[in-house]
């Protein structure tokens, strides 16, 4: 039977068959832990680990203006790519305001144009966004929505090229943070950047969906979950769409979400002008240490060593690593600027902790 | 995956066990539970002395990426609560049945606890 969500709709699966335990996310029916979150954590820390990332989107833009368009729908800039090159970038609205984060690839020479890996169940509105604003601009680009076409599998941690260099033709040590070359990976036509979500050395490879259990299965190390995945990203301050930004219940810039090196104003895109005015936030998103023990979630408030309230958690764990329990949260911006007392209110009760610049961990 | 689920405990629906020792009643949660929760990092109790009453809340169990309520199988008050859940939450994981016990209760009225799910009952209800 397939999986449904909360309001009934049919999942989408990844064409890698996982036997484990698995939620729903953005639309999508992904494995969420395979032994431990721990085991997983440390495995991506200490050596290697994989995860099946089939739900991220794959749009690709070609033809004569694909560059231009994607500079003027995206906040870095796109004219600084060279092939084989990557940026992270944001994409916001007229307001400034952030639909997604994402990273735009310029393909290899081999395979000229560009994709672009929109968070989880955004693959279509991202797809709609291009194709209206390629039309109303006038623009030569051929925009195609790939996602149900290409699996995605990211193998990360300082064991990682080790580990991949076993089963494919490049050169894994010619790559360099945020390149990506076509090549072959356990016999499979793949693209490979050197691109993550963790904070360790790693890979994300592309391939059809038909090859992607070869590729999974080939890349034998501990197979991680999103549980994982979140732990990873949350101990290196990285941003979780729908949790650290939403357009409607949480409209942020990527000032105010901590992403400013993101965003090139000297280019022109959709939200420049509100952006250009925009840079010094009253508010920005702060990581948050506890020494009281507790787990901060996504909607506590964090307040003053007094109790008078600051704002709000955005997501928040037990960090792995530490043994400590993180969060991210918006805060007003002197909090960002120094470590000051917080509290966190757990259930009612108020827990003790401090503001810190992530990384949690270096 | 089958979990143990021992003949000398009755259980919650909501996965606590409770079991009869010298004269009180020793809680925790199954090993369903725990495998549910993932990797345990903080459990909430009572205070020596607190009167319970059955079916309400007790404490909280925190896994990384769960929270979770617990909830009381027998009115009466705590006797003892697991000290070693403070710095050792792991042991919920590791031995939900043993070490990883979270409260005893001496029970008002001990016969409430053939009100619980039988072992075959629960059996059913996490196939």
């Amino acid at each position: 039977m397939r999986a449904t969500d909360s309001l009934g709709m049919s999942l989408r699966q990844s064409p890698i068959t996982h036997e484990t335990k698995t939620m729903a996310f953005g639309g999508w029916e992904m494995p969420v832990e395979f032994d431990s979150i721990r085991t997983e954590h440390a495995a991506v820390r200490g050596s290697v680990g994989k995860f099946d990332v089939s739900h991220m989107g794959q749009i690709a833009v070609s033809g004569p203006d694909a560059g231009r368009l994607l500079q003027r729908l995206t906040t870095n800039d796109v004219s600084e790519l060279d092939p084989g090159e990557a940026q992270y970038t944001a994409i916001t609205d007229e307001r400034g305001v952030m639909l997604d984060d994402t990273v735009v690839y310029r393909l290899p020479e081999s395979r000229p144009g560009y994709l672009f890996v929109p968070n989880a169940g955004h693959d279509t509105a991202m797809y709609d966004r291009w194709v209206t604003h390629r039309d109303r601009w006038g623009l030569d680009a051929t925009v195609e929505n790939r996602t149900d076409a290409y699996a995605m599998v990211a193998v990360q941690g300082p064991a990682a090229a080790a580990l991949l260099g076993e089963h494919t033709d490049l050169s894994l040590s010619a790559l360099s943070r945020f390149d990506i070359a076509a090549g072959r990976v356990a016999g499979v036509d793949a693209l490979v950047a050197r691109t993550g979500y963790t904070g360790e050395t790693g890979f994300e490879l592309l391939c059809a969906t038909d090859a992607a259990e070869r590729v999974w299965d080939a890349l034998a190390c501990q197979p991680c979950g999103l549980g994982a995945r979140d732990t990873l990203r949350l101990e290196m301050g990285f941003l979780l769409s729908g949790e650290e930004f939403h357009p409607e219940e949480n409209p942020r810039t990527p000032f105010e979400a901590g992403i400013g090196f993101a965003v090139d104003l000297d280019t022109e895109f959709l939200g420049r002008d509100t952006l250009a005015d925009a840079r010094d936030p009253a508010e920005r998103v702060v990581g948050v240490m506890l020494r009281e023990r507790g787990v901060p979630r996504g909607g506590y408030t964090v307040t003053t060593a007094d109790g008078d309230p600051l704002g709000q958690v955005t997501s928040g764990t037990m960090s792995p690593t530490l043994g400590e329990p993180i969060a991210l949260a918006y805060l007003p911006t002197a909090y960002a600027e120094a470590e000051r007392p917080v509290r966190v209110e757990i259930r009612g009760e108020p827990k003790n902790g401090h503001t810190t610049t992530p990384p949690f961990v270096s | 995956m089958s979990f143990e689920v021992p003949d000398d405990c009755r259980y919650l629906d909501s996965h606590e066990w409770a079991r009869r020792e010298n004269g009180t009643v020793r809680v925790g949660i199954s090993e369903f539970a725990q495998d549910e929760l993932g990797d345990v990092v903080f459990v909430e109790l009572p205070a020596e002395g607190d009167s319970l009453t059955r079916g309400e809340a007790f404490g909280v169990v925190e896994s990384i990426k769960a929270v979770s309520d617990l909830y009381v199988p027998v009115s009466g008050v705590v006797t003892a609560t697991n000290e070693d859940l403070v710095t050792a939450p792991e042991l919920v994981n590791e031995a939900p049945y043993g070490d990883g016990w979270m409260l005893e209760i001496d029970p008002d009225d001990p016969s409430t606890l053939e009100e619980l799910l039988s072992p075959d009952s629960y059996r059913e209800q996490i196939e």
